[in-house]
């Protein structure tokens, strides 16, 4: 049996598919963070249950990439059940998605998620009126806590087994009247079966313009669409509005009819966490706020790590001497184990370090509700480089892993604002790139410095999307931004958060580390690695860094800090200040940081992008790099 | 009077009165649950022509400033 989670961004939905699957889906709190579905299986009553975690969509009638995702999947897939999680806090609006779900026919259970919040809201629902009015089963529950999701989920398998359907709810009778021709038209031409869905719902979706349907079938029966011409005229000039509007607002009045007749409301409990926004979204106090957040977020990052750093690094580096003493270090067995070692070394003491509290302070951040309020605070400075507040998130994300950033992208709704808003995601330093900046910059120049480094990285930032927008000019459609409550983080979902991105270092980038780390040992065995160095030669001497610099820089593809790891291990010392100096540690990481993104990036882009625009992104950020490496080597 | 609604002050409640964008900002707006004849109340007002806060049906909703150029609105 397949349950689909269908619901309003920020609903809960991969709440409640982790607390099935285990921590699979990344969870936060700003709408639109699930772009794909993610399936898991499990098991219920000794059936096998396919349970899918569909992105968020306020209605049917879809924008952005990810919903359209979400209801292409409805419409296309073998989907069994319909689980509605709706958030329980925002019922009125909620329902509106509610009313379209159930033109489907599909079988249907609601799930009236953060139960607990409506009710500190003093929203208190009556669920068994609920259920009576559309006729299919609702279920309260607090995914976060677990609760009610037993129960939840043994009522959508008995839904699913019976194949219930709920009931239409009618609109008013002069929009039946025209709805209900317009599904008889529908019907007589088999348009609804090639879509495999209700005809009245095919029929709701023409009246509101919805332009996938439209430019589907315009072609195949122009008759049926000079039917809709008129129905739509026939709305139109009753209401005086546009035939969509007029179905919007019926829903809407529908909704709000529901939700006064089954809720009673009751004195909300204002809590100290409601007033936090006086601070954080503050014309004066809320700037002052994010740069302190992030101030104190880089020492945190920059304190663990070089606490743990340090000792580490030091208890391995007296690994090889020691290995040195029962294996003669001239023979290919030694180059073998000391690059192994050295791999393990870099993931371990270099990596792990800075990652760890990086990740969980971002999760803390994401689960509390910060980022959309950073959107808000900085949409005005995104409209100066052609995009508005909503891009701020992939560029956050950014700053983890570029591969989920390009991903996320796809919550802005121009294809001019994802592709700006994917190159300028390459250029900023991921976690890979952050340990660079740390561990070299920070730990053998100074704090400030990597300080320095990032601030410079975000003006260059600017400049690009400035060239970038002047190059595409065109309006961005601007910020619809929900602004979430708060929530307070829970500490065990921040550590699930944090593991299910370290995995992705953990099991692809360090065997990729340690394979590479072995790989050049044998290239120094072997001495070819100085024969890859002389063909880089031009690029090094013309930016001022060592020759063995060229063979690091090609291991920097495939992850960007394989580059210092390598770099470490071809200087042959882990002091690197002793070989390199401040400035070309400057111009090296400088170069890191910009040039060509990581094979994992390359690839993503080439997905949401395009070929062309990706060797665009590939090309730009390499001359980007050059350039400012270059000056880096002759100011700094 | 009708003006739009960038043009009201923080703490203002004011009534939806027409959205004169396109279909797009239409639906969009909709679904968060905006339309006509609904009642908005501006909370913030970011500075540099950034965006506007609006509580709506217990929610909160930043809208850019062209956006919000775009919604009608007349005063309660």
């Amino acid at each position: 049996m397949k349950i689909a989670l269908m619901g309003q961004p920020n609903s809960g939905k991969s709440t409640l598919f982790n607390h099935v699957a285990g921590y699979k889906a990344v969870t936060s709190n700003f709408p639109g963070k699930t772009v794909e579905y993610t399936l898991t299986k499990f098991n219920l009553f000794g059936q096998a249950i396919e349970l899918v975690d569909l992105p968020g969509t306020y209605s049917l009638t879809s924008f952005d990439l990810a919903e359209l995702e979400a209801r292409k999947y409805l419409l296309n897939g073998d989907v069994d059940v319909v689980i509605n999680v709706i958030d329980a806090s925002l019922l009125s609006r909620s329902l509106e998605l509610t009313l379209q779900l159930l033109e489907l026919k599909l079988p249907m259970v609601i799930c009236l998620n953060m139960i607990d919040e409506a009710e500190r809201k003093g929203i208190r629902i009556n669920v068994e009126k609920l259920s009576e009015v559309f006729g299919v089963p609702v279920v309260p529950a607090v995914a976060i806590k677990g609760k009610g999701i037993k129960g939840l989920f043994s009522t959508a398998y008995r839904v699913g087994e019976k194949k219930k359907i709920g009931k239409t709810i009618k609109f008013s009778k002069d929009v039946e009247n025209v709805i209900t021709p317009l599904s008889i038209q529908i019907k007589k031409t088999q348009i609804d079966q090639k879509f495999n869905i209700p005809e009245r719902f095919l029929a709701l979706k023409y009246l509101e313009n919805d332009s996938y349907f439209i430019e589907n079938y315009k072609k195949k029966s122009n008759d049926l669409f000079k039917e809709i011409g008129y129905f739509q005229n026939i709305l139109k000039e009753a209401h005086g509005r546009p035939s969509d509007v007029v179905i919007s607002s019926e829903r809407h009045h529908l909704s709000m009819n529901i939700y006064e007749s089954v809720v009673s409301l009751t004195k909300p409990h204002i809590s100290l966490i409601d007033y936090m926004d006086n601070i954080l979204m503050h014309p004066f106090l809320g700037y002052i706020s994010l740069g302190l957040i992030f101030y104190l977020f880089f020492n945190l990052i920059f304190g663990v790590g070089k606490m743990v750093e340090e000792p580490l690094l030091g208890y391995f580096y007296k690994l090889i001497p020691l290995l040195g003493e029962s294996i003669d270090s001239g023979t290919l067995l030694f180059s073998i184990i000391s690059g192994m070692i050295q791999g393990l070394a870099g993931g371990i003491a270099i990596v792990l370090p800075y990652l760890f509290p990086f990740l969980f302070g971002l999760a803390i951040l994401e689960d509390l509700g910060y980022l959309p309020r950073i959107a808000f605070l900085l949409d005005a400075f995104l409209h100066k480089i052609g995009l508005h507040g909503k891009a701020i998130i992939p560029f956050i994300l950014g700053y983890g892993c570029t591969v989920p950033a390009i991903m996320a992208t796809r919550i802005l709704e121009s294809k001019r604002d994802r592709f700006i808003a994917s190159v300028l995601a390459t250029m900023i330093p991921c976690a890979a790139r952050m340990t660079i900046i740390f561990a070299l910059v920070a730990f053998y120049i100074s704090p400030q410095a990597a300080l320095v480094i990032y601030i410079l990285n975000i003006i260059v930032i600017i400049i690009s999307g400035k060239i970038l927008s002047h190059l595409l000019p065109e309006i961005t459609p601007g910020m619809i931004l929900e602004i979430p409550a708060y929530h307070i983080p829970s500490i065990k979902v921040a550590f699930a958060k944090t593991w299910l991105r370290m995995k992705e270092f953990i099991f692809v980038a360090w065997p990729l580390l340690i394979v590479g780390s072995t790989i050049l040992s044998l290239l120094q065995y072997y001495k070819t690695d100085m024969f890859i160095n002389n063909l880089f030669s031009p690029l090094t001497s013309l930016l001022g860094l060592p020759l063995v610099v060229g063979t690091t820089l090609i291991f920097g593809v495939l992850r960007k800090e394989l580059s210092m790891l390598m770099l470490i291990q071809a200087i042959g010392t882990s002091n690197i200040a002793a070989v390199m100096s401040t400035t070309q540690i400057m111009t090296f990481t400088i170069f890191v940081i910009f040039y060509v993104p990581c094979v994992a990036t390359i690839a993503v882009l080439w997905r949401e992008i395009g070929s062309k625009r990706t060797l665009f992104a590939v090309a730009f950020t390499f001359v980007l790099a050059f350039v400012l490496a270059t000056i880096t080597r002759f100011v700094y | 009077m009708t003006i739009t609604l960038d043009l009201i002050g923080e703490n203002k409640k004011i009534k939806v009165v027409s959205i004169s964008g396109g279909w797009g900002i239409r639906q969009r707006l909709g679904c968060l649950g905006i339309h006509p004849g609904d009642i908005i109340t501006v909370k913030r007002s970011a500075i540099m022509r950034g965006p506007i806060l609006i509580s709506i049906h217990g929610n909160q909703v930043a809208l850019g400033r062209g956006v919000a150029r775009k919604v009608v609105v007349e005063a309660e």
